[in-house]
């Protein structure tokens, strides 16, 4: 275990469709509300870090990590953006938990943004397909959805999984978002809805699918003996591990296994010295509901091809034995691509601390996030714990 | 008192199905229809055009007013498919329908409300005393994408309104309008297709303005919803109307019988015109009429109407908005397209 690292403040902003502010609007105000939750000195922060997948597309603006410093009166201390498609907010967790670990950084900024509803929705589509390969994929009209259900097809070809197990995702992370009063979506939807609702790429429906989303979320992540200094309920990143794997899906030997979340998984378990059932809260990468299914498989709460099973036993949900996206998920709570992996740190961190409210995971110890980009060339896991 | 001395609408009489269209591009389930609230949409004939709908409408206006022609002195069509960028619809209108020479004319537009703009011209010019009658339009052939959610609900038709000061059959008590620079919907010169901004069109577009210029007008007139018998709000579709209502505290009787929308879709220009056509086309002398018409880009008109005894007399001459709406042939969905000439090789 390596206790080297700890998380001193959280802050999210408002997720959805937010006409009324701009990219350097949710940047800022995700970045202040961390600080503030920390309660850290300005002048305490030595490092930025920005996950970010493609505001220059979607906004015209590059050189986030400039941007951010400068709006948030950070001085002159170093700042980049990482970019890892969907895992951009995973990416940069890590590469902020590195640079304190590496002693180069005592008290870092990490941030996650992305403003997409600036372009029309096919600008929004087309953007997003660049994470895929794009010259054997993307340039062929593979869009995501159509690449996902590639994979739900095989996986109710292989396993059974059902059409109604396919639903039972959005059902439940819905259900959480109601007590998540930054989600997108704070509202049930029943499954005879999600199961009726327009095909994208058959099986896929349209609820099975996360939405387009504006939303920015922030860390103040700082070396662990430092904490004290600033927050009496400290979080400590306990690993961080991360795994490639084709960027194509065709090049993979089985379409309904992600090995990169099955290998980052096991070393984050392994770095933490934990087993899976240490673990008491979960968020999983549920850019699709067939995702979720899978990852669940793949962090090991279910064998091979019963995901769907888990799903329907309950096991998933929160009273459940392992409690999976808690926040709502991309679905519910929303899927602002490069502000996700940041996302699902602050709802581990609210967990932990017992400050989740209505969707609190009785005594949680230890969570587990697992943020992928595109259809699982990256994984990036996290473990932390209080 | 300014207001109403007649009133005409005309629908062309083919409709497409909803259901229709939805099977073309793929949606077996019915479920776009529905959702939005629209059954049916007018489908224009191929010979019929703003400048026929519109001629068709104030005909049915000159008529029920009583009025002889040459005493309009402006006329005014509002529209979003003039037949031509350059050279106006409203001439051709005033010299079909028998206007003299000795009058002003324009062709307006702002989106789905250039017709009650026109309204407001007219009340404003008859105010003043510089006319004695006045002509203003709202009239469309909707143009919506193959495969747009759009084409659920662009449709064609037309409502005109002689605005007056002697013996009017409604009075207008009061008008406000709430404008900003909003790019909801849109679409440049020389495309086919308007472009629009998807949801974007609904929170902060339409019900952000509908919503300020009803509490504009409520304001005003130190008036309640209590004070209204009838409402009236532009109707993209069947959803937005009623969602507004609902938001607006609206009770729903006092807004249905404006929801024409559900069997001929949205007239753009003459969507809150033809409601409110409908409204008067049943309302008791005595009653209130509460209408809110939008315009994309973006802006609302917002009335206040009292409906006067003399529209008893004025009744039965014309074809209602009923009678319209009632009036119909089913087309399918490649006639549509042979009508509305979205089959290019035809040219």
């Amino acid at each position: 275990m390596s206790n080297n690292v700890a998380i001193a403040g959280v802050g999210i902003s408002k997720f959805g469709e937010l006409w009324d502010k701009n990219l350097r609007d949710i940047t800022l105000e995700a970045g202040m509300y961390a600080i503030f939750d920390a309660g850290v000195p300005g002048a305490d922060i030595d490092g930025m870090v920005i996950g970010n997948m493609s505001a220059g597309r979607f906004t015209g603006q590059e050189h986030l990590g400039a941007l951010a410093v400068d709006m948030g009166g950070l001085g002159d201390i170093p700042a980049y953006s990482v970019e890892a498609a969907c895992a951009s907010g995973g990416a940069a967790v890590r590469q902020a938990y590195m640079a304190i670990k590496s002693g180069e950084h005592d008290v870092m900024l990490v941030l996650g943004s992305e403003k997409m509803s600036d372009v029309n929705q096919t600008e929004a589509m087309n953007t997003i397909s660049v994470a895929s390969d794009w010259e054997w994929e993307g340039m062929f009209g593979a869009t995501f959805p159509a690449l996902y259900a590639f994979m739900a097809r095989r996986h109710m070809m292989e396993y059974g999984t059902t059409e109604e197990q396919l639903a039972l995702p959005t059902v439940k992370n819905h259900a959480n978002a109601v007590h998540n009063e930054i989600a997108q979506f704070q509202r049930a939807v029943p499954i005879e809805v999600v199961m009726k609702s327009g095909l994208l790429a058959d099986p896929l429906r349209i609820l099975h699918s996360a939405p387009i989303t504006d939303g920015a979320a922030g860390l103040v992540i700082c070396r662990a003996d430092l904490v004290k200094k600033y927050t009496d309920t400290p979080i400590y990143i306990e690993s961080s591990e991360q795994r490639s794997d084709t960027l194509a899906l065709h090049d993979r030997k089985s379409i309904t296994t992600l090995d990169a979340v099955v290998s980052s998984t096991k070393a984050a378990l392994h770095e933490a010295g934990l087993e899976l059932k240490d673990i008491d809260v979960l968020e999983l990468h549920d850019s699709f509901s067939i995702g979720e299914i899978i990852i669940t498989e793949d962090v090991g709460i279910a064998k091979k091809g019963e995901g769907g099973k888990a799903l329907e036993e309950g096991i998933t949900e929160i009273g459940g034995k392992f409690p999976v996206n808690t926040s709502g998920g991309l679905k519910a709570r929303g899927h602002p691509v490069g502000a996700t992996g940041v996302a699902q740190i602050v709802e581990l961190c609210l967990q932990l601390r017992g400050e989740a409210d209505k969707r609190q995971v009785d005594g949680a110890e230890k969570g587990l996030a697992v943020n992928i980009g595109g259809t699982g060339a990256t994984s990036i896991v996290h473990i932390l714990g209080r | 008192m300014v207001g109403i001395v007649g009133y005409g609408v005309y629908v062309p009489r083919y409709r497409i199905k909803t259901t229709d269209i939805a099977e073309v591009w793929g949606d077996f389930s019915g479920s776009i229809g529905k959702g939005l609230g629209v059954f049916e949409k007018s489908v224009p004939g191929p010979d019929e055009d703003v400048a026929t709908i519109s001629v068709e409408a104030a005909r049915n206006a000159v008529k029920r007013a009583q009025i002889d022609p040459r005493d309009i002195e402006a006329v005014y069509v509002g529209s979003e498919s003039h037949p031509y960028a350059v050279k106006p619809t409203g001439t051709m209108v005033a010299e079909a329908i028998g206007c003299t020479h000795d009058m002003t004319c324009a062709d307006l537009e702002f989106a789905c409300k250039a017709g009650t703009a026109g309204i407001q011209m007219c009340m404003g010019l008859v105010k003043s005393k510089m006319i004695k009658i006045g002509l203003a339009i709202g009239s469309d052939t909707a143009q919506g994408r193959p495969g747009d959610a759009l084409e659920y609900s662009a449709a064609a038709g037309g409502a005109a309104y002689l605005i007056g000061s002697k013996n009017p059959l409604a009075t207008i008590e009061e008008t406000v309008s709430f404008t900003t620079d909003t790019p909801d919907f849109w679409r440049r010169e020389g495309e086919d297709y308007p472009s629009h901004g998807a949801r974007f069109t609904g929170e902060p577009a339409y019900f952000r303005h509908v919503e300020a210029g009803a509490k504009s007008l409520l304001k005003k007139t130190k008036t309640t919803i209590d004070d209204y018998d009838y409402f009236v709000f532009h109707s993209p579709n069947g959803k937005f109307p009623v969602a507004m209502g609902a938001q607006l505290g609206v009770p729903k009787e006092k807004l249905e019988d404006s929801l024409v929308v559900r069997q001929i879709g949205n007239t753009y220009s003459g969507s809150a015109m033809m409601a409110l056509a409908r409204v008067l086309d049943l309302a008791k002398p005595g009653s209130k009429i509460f209408v809110v018409a939008y315009g994309s880009g973006a802006g609302s008109d917002a009335f206040s109407i009292t409906v006067e005894d003399a529209i008893e007399d004025r009744r039965g001459e014309v074809p209602t908005v009923d009678d319209y709406v009632e009036r119909k042939t089913y087309v399918d969905y490649a006639t549509y397209a042979k009508f509305r000439r979205k089959i290019k090789a035809l040219g």
